[in-house]
Formats: C-alpha cells, structure tokens, sequence
C-alpha cells in the first residue's frame, strides 16, 4: 500500500537529511506505529506520502502509484486515497459537527442524498450519534478528534494517517481514539500512525517502525516504543 | 463539487469579509465609471467628428481683381479657365460634389451674415471672390485638392475649412485621453485591491483551504470560490458604475444639450456599447488580478 525505496529527503539550506536511504513497505490493511523523537522524519515521512513534499531521491509508491509521476493536478486524487487526522483536529470551528463531516463529501462532489446517509453512518461508527448540529467548541478533545477521524474516513479512504491523533488527549480519551483507529484498521484500512505516546503503542502491540536521524533504526512486528525489553 | 455548496461557500466568503466586499465594489465602480467617462468622451468626439467633418468645405477663392497671388498675376480668371477648373474637379474621385458661388451669390451670403453690422454697407460684389465650395467624400482627403489646385493660375488660394477644426479636436483628444488614462489607472488600483483583498481572504480561510487540500479538493475547486467573489463584486461594481453612466447621459440630454447647440451629443448606443467593454474590462480584471493571486497564495 505504502512503499519506500532508498528515499531521501534534505529540505532547501539544511545540510542534515530529514530522511536517509529509507526503504520499508506498509501492507494493505497493516496498522503501522511510527515513532521517534522530535525530528526524527516521522513528519516528513507522511508529507512525502501525501506528496506536500517530494524525495530529493528515491522512489515512492502509494495505493499503487508512482509519485514521481504523478502530475500535480493528480495529487488531489492520491488525497482522496488517503485520510489524514492531525493533533489539533484542525475543524471548521464555524461549521457544524455533521457540516464539517459533509465538508469531505461536498468536496469530492457528493450528493445531498448520499451525504445524509453516509454522514450519520460515520458519526454513529465513531460514536457521536445525535452530536450533528453541536459546533466543535462545544464539544470535548476526544469528540473533536472524533469528529476529525469521521471526516477523514467518511469517503472511506484506503489509507489512514495519524500524526499525533492523541498528542492533545489525556489517557482516557486516548484509548477511546486508539479503539475507534483499531475498529478502522478491521475495515481494512490501512493505518499509519505517527506517535510519542509509548503507553499505547505498547498496548496495542502492532508494527513499530522507529526513526532516529532520518535512518529506520527498527522494524519490528509486534513492537513497543521503546528499547525497555 | 456541486453548484450548491460552491455557492453557499461564496456567500459565506462575501458576508465574512463584508467592509472589503464593499471596499472592492466602490472601487470597482469608480475605476468602470471614470473609464466609462473616458469612452463616452471618446463617442463624443467621434460624434463631433462626424458633425462638423460633414458640415466642412473646401473653398478654392478664383482670382478677382484685387487678387495679389502670383498665380493671379494675369488677373481675373476667365470663364474658360473657371469651366476647366470646375471639370476638373467633378473628375476627382475623393470630391463628392462641386457648389460654384458667384461674386453676386457671395455679396448675397455676406449681406446676410452681416445684415446688422455697418459693414454691409461699405461692401459691393466686386470686392469678393467668386469660389467652389467643394465637399469631400473623406474630410481628410484635403491634400489631393491642395497638391492639384493650389497656384494654378486663375487660382487665388485654396482654404480647407478642417484646419480651423483640427486646432480644436486637438484639445478634444488631449482632453479624451487624458480621461482614458485617469480611468486606467484607477482600474488599475482597482486590480491592486481586488488583489489584497483575496490574499487577505486566503489568509482569513487558510483553515478552510487547508481542509480541502486534505481531503483531495482539486486547485480549481479551492481557488474557485474566491474567484466568484471577486467576479461577483466586479459586477456589482459595473452595475453601479452603469447607473452613473446613465445619470451621466441623461444629464446630458436634460441639462447640457439644449444650451450647446452648436453640435450633437453621442446617442444611448454609445453609453450601451461603453457598458459592455467595462463590462468585459471588469470581469477580466477581476479574474487576472484572481487567478494571479491565487496562484501565489491558494496552494495545493
């Protein structure tokens, strides 16, 4: 679903990779931790796969297609391939629950009719049937992060990217998040999440890809964050 | 996208930035307006062209006896020499028709020109030139009479009554395009604001556009909204610009026309035919100054 090959990236007057020689392949349907400090590429790594960015060299494949080919009118079609949920929910704060939902569909050029179906299907998955008319202010951390997985699996995308979906949560409102990405992933979507919160990877005992430098540093099956065991 | 949602988005837009909507329709209808005004002074004087232009002679004055050009050196002119002359012009083909005034027919105009003044009376027919009056089919075709009859013999001198105009049309064009450049410009910053104006609904939507891009909205359909409202603000703007127009012609018609009688003004063609250049100038303005913006501040 998500190949890397030998990819590096140096962003303009930086004399130090953000990524180095980064090979890796994320299956169809995996849930993938990325992890690593502050600055390690995690956040270059997912804005090569939404192409905001491109490798300096190295090749990259996603849901099937060449970037570099990609022409850069096609990049919003990869978008609509791949959800994208960030730390700070980033919602329309003017817009309703249910309308900033609708926002994805109204985009991609929904009908009215399939918007009413499909909106309060996803609201329910995620568990905030009946908040529709509420507005993102009125609602708690965990319902805002609900609210912005919602919208980024409404149009049912075959990938998801997390980056930091937990960052501004406290524990209890993590697990829900982290319950509700795992429900996701059983749809068969593949997830790739970007974290520093080591007491849910290790829960979750999922593939743990860690950075260090640009460089992976480990790869390993059914991971923790750290190097404690 | 859907219509629908394009323009829900696009009132939204207009009302959350409602002093720079304004900003831009105002400036927008001054800018159409002073151009507007450059137009119709430019019809205008394309109508006192046609006026006067038509009204216009050539008159070649035949020697007499008072007559002091060397061509008239062999004094009056001959019946012979005046039949030529009055063949010859019939034959050329820029003149439209040939009008032979007579000494007595000269004395009669003058008597009725100066019919109060006292010096009516100190004149007789033998002073004045015979002439032809000579109409062009083109105003501006007056060389070929010039080159052809000037210092003829028999030929005192040839007058073209379109120089006296010209000194005047002169200070008209200066006059024109003096209007046409103010109203460029101001078009001009009309572009600068509509401009300013997207950047700053770039910056206040960044939230909104960062969410498109997210979820696969295409640059078209991102930069889409914006570019309606500001073509939907140039066209507010044009209509307001098109009412002062035509407040401008009616004023015209009511105030100005009946104390200059002297020529005509341009016609409601000409304020209709100005409206849809701004028309066309607004909305093209109004685009570029979008789509260039856009380009730098609307990423995907």
């Amino acid at each position: 679903m998500i190949k890397f090959e030998n990819v590096s990236k140096t962003y303009p007057n930086q004399e130090r990779p953000a990524l180095d020689g980064v090979n890796l392949e994320v299956a169809k349907g995996e849930f993938v931790f990325l992890v690593g400090l502050s600055g390690s590429g995690k956040s270059t790594f997912l804005r090569l796969v939404l192409k905001e960015e491109d490798p300096t060299s190295g090749k990259i494949y996603v849901a099937g297609k060449d970037l570099s080919k990609l022409s850069s009118w096609k990049v919003p079609e990869l978008r609509r391939q791949v959800g994208t949920v960030f730390q700070d929910f980033r919602l329309l704060p003017n817009k309703t629950v249910f309308e900033n939902v609708a926002f994805t569909l109204h985009v991609l050029g929904y009908s009215k009719k399939e918007i009413n179906r499909e909106v309060p299907e996803v609201l329910e998955l995620v568990g905030l049937e009946g908040y529709g008319d509420r507005r993102p202010s009125q609602l708690s951390g965990g319902e805002q992060q609900r609210v912005a997985i919602a919208r980024a699996f409404v149009s049912h995308p075959a990938i998801l990217i997390a980056d930091e979906p937990t960052g501004n949560l406290d524990p209890t409102m993590s697990v829900g998040i982290m319950k509700l990405l795992d429900r996701i992933n059983r749809t068969g979507t593949t997830v790739v999440m970007a974290t520093h919160d080591s007491g849910i990877v290790d829960q979750m005992r999922k593939r743990v890809i860690e950075l260090e430098g640009g460089l992976v540093v480990r790869d390993q099956v059914r991971g923790v964050y750290g190097y404690s065991g | 996208m859907r219509a629908g949602f394009v323009l829900s988005e696009v009132g939204i837009g207009l009302r959350r930035n409602l002093t720079m909507t304004f900003a831009v329709i105002v400036t927008v209808a001054t800018s159409l307006s002073l151009l507007g005004f450059g137009l119709l002074s430019n019809a205008q004087v394309g109508v006192m062209k046609d006026y006067w232009y038509d009204k216009i002679e050539v008159s070649i004055y035949l020697c007499g006896d008072l007559s002091e050009a060397p061509s008239c050196s062999s004094g009056k002119i001959t019946i012979p020499q005046r039949d030529q002359i009055e063949t010859d012009l019939k034959a050329i083909p820029v003149v439209q028709n040939v009008y032979y005034e007579s000494q007595a027919d000269a004395f009669n105009r003058f008597q009725e020109r100066f019919k109060d003044s006292a010096i009516a009376q100190n004149v007789t027919p033998d002073q004045l030139p015979e002439s032809f009056r000579v109409k062009l089919k083109d105003p501006t075709q007056f060389a070929v009479i010039q080159s052809a009859f000037s210092g003829r013999p028999g030929i005192d001198v040839v007058q073209d009554q379109r120089a006296i105009l010209e000194k005047f049309f002169r200070l008209l064009n200066v006059l024109r395009n003096g209007a046409l450049f103010i109203g460029l410009i101001s078009v001009l910053t009309a572009a600068l604001l509509i401009s300013n104006t997207i950047r700053i609904a770039a910056f206040n939507r960044r939230r909104e556009t960062g969410v498109m891009k997210l979820v696969g909205a295409s640059s078209f359909s991102i930069q889409l909204p914006f570019l309606l409202e500001s073509v939907f603000s140039a066209i507010f703007g044009w209509t307001v610009a098109l009412g002062l127009l035509s407040g401008f012609k009616v004023l015209i018609d009511q105030r100005v026309a009946p104390l200059l009688s002297f020529t005509r003004f341009f016609g409601w063609d000409a304020v209709w035919i100005a409206s849809l250049q701004l028309l066309g100038v607004g909305l093209l303005v109004a685009a570029l100054a979008s789509v260039i913006t856009l380009r730098r501040f609307v990423k995907v």
